[in-house]
């Protein structure tokens, strides 16, 4: 199993350490339901080291990206981040990715399951570019949470004097870290996976511990966090995971992804017809929310039923910390109306599943 | 790691026994616990139901996972811990007493004789 280079701060802090896309990562230190809470109300510190971070390297990165993703990278501007997709021919999901337009280049960061795959995929297809992986020589590590900003500020210098609080949300920037007593110079984004406020924090893994070990020191209203909760916050905020509501055999149109997908991009891109074509009949299943009557969770691959009828299937579920109810998502058969009420077989016995808009959870849109 | 108590036997799925007046007290030890972490849910069998030995008689569920409960003994089930159904607290706060499961009226053929002693069960837990 890999480790990432923060696997000894995660075993002094306390980590329970589980295998995650091919990591020993921490699941929870203090408690999964404590940590969500922490990252809702105040503050936590994530490990994503795990995560896949590459270059795109070439005389045009955008134009030779702009075949390999849904978005439309050429429209990107500097200092923007963008959600998009990596797709096969037939439209099915290889990863959802961001793409970081830096003033002077162009990076990636992919799932931590999906990197080696992804890597070998960028490599292939690539026209005039290259990816460079710097997956072992970058780390990331996460800041989220409504506290994130007014705690970080004081120790991030952008370039022209410019505040933190000023970054924009899915924006990126130059930043020197002064938060263990030296100048780090790195990279701050406000993005995130928890659907709080947040940034992440790009800076040379030989300053990872120190840098990890410095957010949890900001205050006493942080505290590091697991994959456990980062699981729990992005199911609230309704956002997909990688091997649950996307997969290859998956299409990103019935993930209600669309959004991300620019089915009229000019230089065309790997999966646009075939992700027009299921634009332009409906996908065949579409995601949906439900919160499950009673107490007990549904999980990964429960079956969803409608009149005793298989129609769908669970791909996440999770009792959800800040509705206090079990809530879980996952793909119906497009035919069933959204606002059925559907039941879902939990181990052999029933429970209603109620139809919930996704997503379960919206925080106070003051930065968005 | 947690002490095992000496005054039962263990499966080596983590379930003790214990025998008090007669019936076969059942629950899960403080290592599955602590392991196990938050707990969301338990499944216990009805009062009145056969449970056989080294078989599944319930399932306990985690924030993040379901996990089968085995019977460390076979026999029918005379008493379950209700309150157990509304808080699993109890099951991490105090695994051999307040945490306890079920209560078994053991079969003659009960299979107890196979359970790990304290100690053996211990050294399971350090081998792991």
């Amino acid at each position: 199993m890999r480790k990432t280079v923060l696997n000894s701060a995660h075993q002094r802090h306390g980590a329970r350490l589980v295998e995650f896309g091919g990591f020993e990562m921490p699941v929870w230190y203090s408690g999964l339901t404590a940590e969500h809470h922490a990252v809702r109300q105040r503050a936590g510190v994530f490990d994503l080291c795990h995560m896949g971070r590459f270059e795109i390297v070439g005389e045009d990165p955008a134009q030779s990206l702009d075949r390999l993703v849904t978005r439309d990278v050429s429209t990107m501007k500097k200092g923007q981040v963008c959600y998009s997709l990596v797709c096969r021919d037939d439209g099915g999901v290889l990863d959802d990715i961001l793409i970081y337009r830096l003033p002077d280049r162009w990076w990636l960061v992919v799932n931590a399951g999906n990197r080696d795959k992804l890597l070998g995929w960028l490599s292939d297809k690539l026209v005039a570019a290259e990816v460079v992986d710097h997956s072992e020589d970058v780390a990331m590590v996460a800041l989220q949470g409504p506290l994130a900003a007014s705690l970080l500020s004081p120790h991030i210098d952008r370039p022209r004097g410019r505040a933190l609080e000023d970054l924009g949300y899915y924006r990126i920037s130059r930043a020197v870290v002064n938060i263990t007593g030296e100048s780090i110079d790195g990279w701050v984004s406000r993005t995130g996976y928890t659907g709080e406020d947040g940034f992440e924090i790009y800076l040379p893994c030989s300053d990872a511990e120190a840098v990890f070990d410095a957010l949890l020191d900001l205050s006493d209203e942080v505290i590091a966090c697991g994959l456990g909760c980062r699981d729990t916050l992005r199911l609230e905020a309704g956002m997909p995971l990688y091997g649950h509501e996307l997969s290859e055999q998956l299409d990103p149109i019935g993930a209600g992804l669309g959004f991300a997908i620019a089915l009229d991009k000019q230089c065309g891109f790997i999966g646009q017809e075939a992700l027009r074509h299921i634009s332009s009949t409906g996908p065949s299943q579409q995601l949906r929310g439900f919160v499950v009557d009673g107490r007990r969770p549904a999980r990964q691959g429960a079956a969803i039923l409608h009149d005793g009828h298989i129609v769908g299937e669970v791909t996440s579920g999770s009792p959800s910390p800040t509705l206090g109810v079990p809530i879980a998502c996952g793909y119906v058969d497009a035919t069933i109306s959204e606002d059925s009420e559907l039941e879902v077989d939990l181990r052999g016995k029933s429970a209603l599943l109620r139809p919930h808009p996704l997503p379960f959870y919206r925080r106070d849109a003051q930065n968005a | 790691m947690s002490d095992v108590p000496q005054d039962r036997k263990y499966l080596p799925s983590h379930e003790w026994a214990q025998i008090v007046d007669g019936l076969v007290v059942v629950g899960i030890s403080g290592f599955a616990a602590l392991e196990l972490g938050e707990l969301v849910y338990i499944e216990l069998p009805e009062e009145g139901s056969a449970v056989k030995f080294d078989e599944p008689f319930g399932e306990i569920e985690s924030v993040k996972a379901v996990s089968e409960l085995n019977s460390p003994v076979a026999g029918t089930v005379v008493a379950v811990n209700q309150a157990l159904i509304d808080s699993q607290e109890a099951i991490t706060s105090s695994p051999y007493e307040a945490g306890w499961m079920m209560k078994v009226k053991p079969a003659e053929q009960s299979g107890m004789e196979n359970l790990l002693e304290a100690d053996s069960y211990q050294s399971q837990l350090s081998e792991s």
